[in-house]
């Protein structure tokens, strides 16, 4: 996968005799052993090699779960709990499993934050960019069908509230609507095709996964500076140094998330969702898992009609087109330059940005009613104004700051500038030249 | 590049003050009350709360009891099997004795004939009503909800800031919080004025409503405890809120002691990873 030229050479017999045959060793060894990274890359990049072990813990856990998992509205419910009480570690895995999801989606907000943040998507990164969008997007599919499986109440009126947005299309929404639940309402076929599409999807992530590496690995990573790599001094080899750094990300993160599923392992969860799925008894609330509702609430904050679109259409489209923008933020964002670190107003505009984001998920959790309404709209328009009106317009109008003419000379000069490091700590790898 | 900060500020001023507008209104409850429940549940002492939480098998006795002799009258528990109450402190053989107290349906036997016997271990506690529409027949249109996952599937919303310090303070007894709230809630008055509707009891601590179909379901020395606790709506409250609390959760303790030592592993090996990345990082070029 890796740009450069090759550095692998077998040691033993057996190396060589596979190396001429199927190079799979020199394809691992290029990509995740010598393979240059960034010598300055801090933190936020350890979020990719989070997301490769969420996604293969979801998986883990996800197939012996699906052994115990009885796949019909008559059984749902009742087989989970048997998980839950009755099979070996069985509540274990299921905690893992409903809380990895949040976690994963966790490590995907900080991701794409951090992708924003460093203008990871600019040329010539813009289908890494984009592959990530539609692993994101696969990701919601897939969260929001397995959160149907247990066929709690949540999952029953979220499906249907969910699935009823298509049916605010022209033309085809009815049969879009019907052909999802395959039927007229939610029901029983309606849990066997999400199900299935449920244990599909997480392998389609895994190969977009692959994609998304591999054209990471062809154009490099970008870096807090935002300046390309210029000589062999900018980078150190993937292992040990990114391996290492990835590792302690990883275990920091996992204990975080073990302490989730260990001691509040409800806390993301809707009580509803311990209730069984009910079609005649409707929630005073009926609110999607956590990590859709700044989507709800941009949803529900179109309560007027704009011409010949009305109200539900509108809210529908709001909702996609909240999505569908960052498909094209490589080519909204006018600036020059990468790096916010170098862009003081859209460093301001960027974490605005972000409080703004989970401003909406709070409004998300809350009822379309009353002043939620107005702040929904305020936030709403924030929301798109940031990537359609100040990322053009901010790169055409902002002065950034001196770039630095390389890695080196950044990290050189920001241990100059920075306070002193404590005597006798470890010199930091950055300062040697 | 000033003029989008001023209005910038403004945006944000108008924010904050809607935002306060918003939550004031919230908090304003009028004559009649139009969020439920009309009063926070109260947080009580369990002996399962926390990191080292664990349950009390004579409390959990106890709301054993009481489920069986107040309860069950009306409430299924269909989740639960008797072999589980092994849990409880109590022997195979006294399972087994409880469990024959019970009749289920069995068969059907070789002449093709249902027929009901005594219960084992294995079954599940039966329900009072053979279904849900006997049951709301019987409880004025009202099905009695199963108990069997009661204690996880009720819980007040805590609202902000209160669910950002949830995280830190471990707090997970939403559930029999308000199970207990509820059941000792029934002794207030309406304020003057409220309408309750007919065959409804009024109740501040009812989550979807000012008044509910059960009435009060127990009272001061119904229930006959032999380990010399109070017998009173309080105690016997808090002694079912724990029971269900268990049916619902009956890995709890196991849970969070295989947590304890996951957090003691992944401490000390993000502390070893750590050093071992000074160390590389530092014969970096």
């Amino acid at each position: 996968m890796s740009g450069g030229h090759s550095t692998y050479s077998p040691k033993t017999g057996i190396g060589r005799w596979i190396d001429a045959r199927m190079p799979l060793p020199r394809l691992v060894h290029d990509s995740f052993v010598s393979y240059p990274v960034p010598r300055n890359l801090n933190y936020a990049y350890t979020f990719g090699g989070i997301l490769s072990i969420m996604l293969v813990a979801q998986i883990l856990t996800g197939v012996v779960l699906a052994m115990h998992y009885a796949n019909d509205t008559t059984l749902a419910f009742q087989s989970v709990e048997k998980i839950m009480r009755d099979v070996n570690s069985g509540w274990l895995l299921r905690y893992m499993h409903s809380n990895g999801a949040s976690f994963f989606f966790i490590a995907v907000y900080i991701h794409i934050m951090r992708g924003l943040y460093y203008g990871s998507y600019k040329a010539p990164r813009e289908l890494l960019w984009i592959l990530g969008c539609i692993i994101y997007l696969l990701m919601m599919a897939t969260g929001f069908m397995g959160y149907v499986l247990p066929w709690g109440q949540m999952s029953f009126w979220g499906a249907t509230v969910i699935t009823g947005f298509f049916t605010a299309i022209p033309l085809v929404g009815e049969w879009v609507q019907q052909l999802l639940l395959g039927g007229f309402a939610v029901d029983n076929p309606t849990l066997n095709r999400f199900f299935a599409l449920h244990y599909l999807l997480p392998f389609m992530i895994a190969g977009v996964v692959i994609l998304h590496v591999w054209a990471l690995h062809v154009v490099g990573q970008t870096n807090p500076t935002g300046i390309e790599v210029k000589s062999k001094t900018d980078t150190v080899a993937f292992t040990p140094y990114a391996t290492i750094k990835d590792g302690f990300a990883m275990v920091v993160f996992l204990a975080v998330f073990a302490y989730f599923i260990f001691y509040i392992p409800n806390y993301l969860g809707h009580p509803d969702n311990y209730i069984q799925a009910d079609s005649l008894k409707t929630p005073a609330h009926i609110v999607p898992e956590w990590y859709y509702l700044p989507f709800y609430a941009i949803l529900r904050a179109i309560t007027f009609n704009i011409g010949p679109i009305d109200s539900k259409l509108g809210g529908v489209l709001a909702m996609f087109g909240s999505i569908a923008v960052l498909f094209v933020v490589p080519w909204l964002d006018t600036s020059k330059v990468r790096s916010a670190v170098y862009r003081p107003w859209y460093k301001l505009f960027f974490w605005l940005f972000v409080i703004n984001a989970i401003f909406l998920g709070w409004l998300g959790s809350k009822p379309a009613e009353g002043l939620y309404i107005p702040l929904m709209q305020i936030s709403t328009l924030y929301y798109f104004a940031f990537f359609l009106i100040i990322m053009p317009v901010l790169g055409l109008i902002e002065t950034p700051r001196r770039l630095p003419n390389s890695i080196t000379e950044a990290v050189l000069e920001k241990n100059k500038g920075g306070s002193a490091h404590p005597a006798g700590a470890t010199a930091a790898p950055e300062t040697r030249g | 590049m000033k003029k989008i900060l001023n209005s910038l500020a403004a945006i944000g001023f108008l924010f904050a003050g809607t935002a306060g507008a918003a939550l004031a209104q919230e908090e304003n409850h009028a004559a009649e009350p139009t969020h439920f429940p009309i009063h926070a549940p109260k947080e009580m002492d369990w002996t399962f709360a926390g990191p080292f939480g664990n349950y009390d098998k004579a409390q959990l006795q106890r709301g054993l009891k009481i489920y069986k002799e107040v309860c069950s009258a009306c409430h299924s528990m269909n989740l639960v099997a008797f072999r589980t109450l092994e849990d409880l402190g109590y022997s195979e053989a006294q399972v087994k004795a409880f469990a024959a107290e019970y009749e289920v349906q069995d068969g059907p036997n070789a002449d093709g004939e249902m027929f009901t016997r005594k219960a084992l271990p294995g079954d599940h506690f039966p329900s009072p009503f053979p279904n849900a529409v006997a049951a709301a027949a019987a409880n004025n249109g009202a099905a009695p909800p199963d108990f069997s996952l009661i204690a996880k599937a009720r819980g007040v919303t805590r609202g902000f800031p209160t669910f950002v310090y949830d995280i830190f303070t471990q707090y997970a007894e939403g559930g029999p919080d308000y199970i207990h709230a509820l059941l000792t809630g029934y002794d207030e008055q309406p304020p003057a004025g409220m309408e309750v509707a007919e065959g409804t009891h009024y109740n501040p601590y009812f989550i979807a409503g000012k008044s509910l179909a059960m009435a009060k379901p127990i009272s001061d020395g119904q229930v006959t405890y032999e380990d010399g606790s109070p017998e009173t709506v309080d105690q016997y409250s808090r002694d079912i809120s724990a029971f269900l609390m268990w049916a619902a959760e009956p890995h709890l303790a196991t849970r969070k002691q295989t947590g304890f030592a996951v957090m003691i592993f992944l401490v000390l090996f993000a502390g070893l990873v750590y050093a071992t990345k000074r160390k590389v990082w530092a014969n970096a070029h």
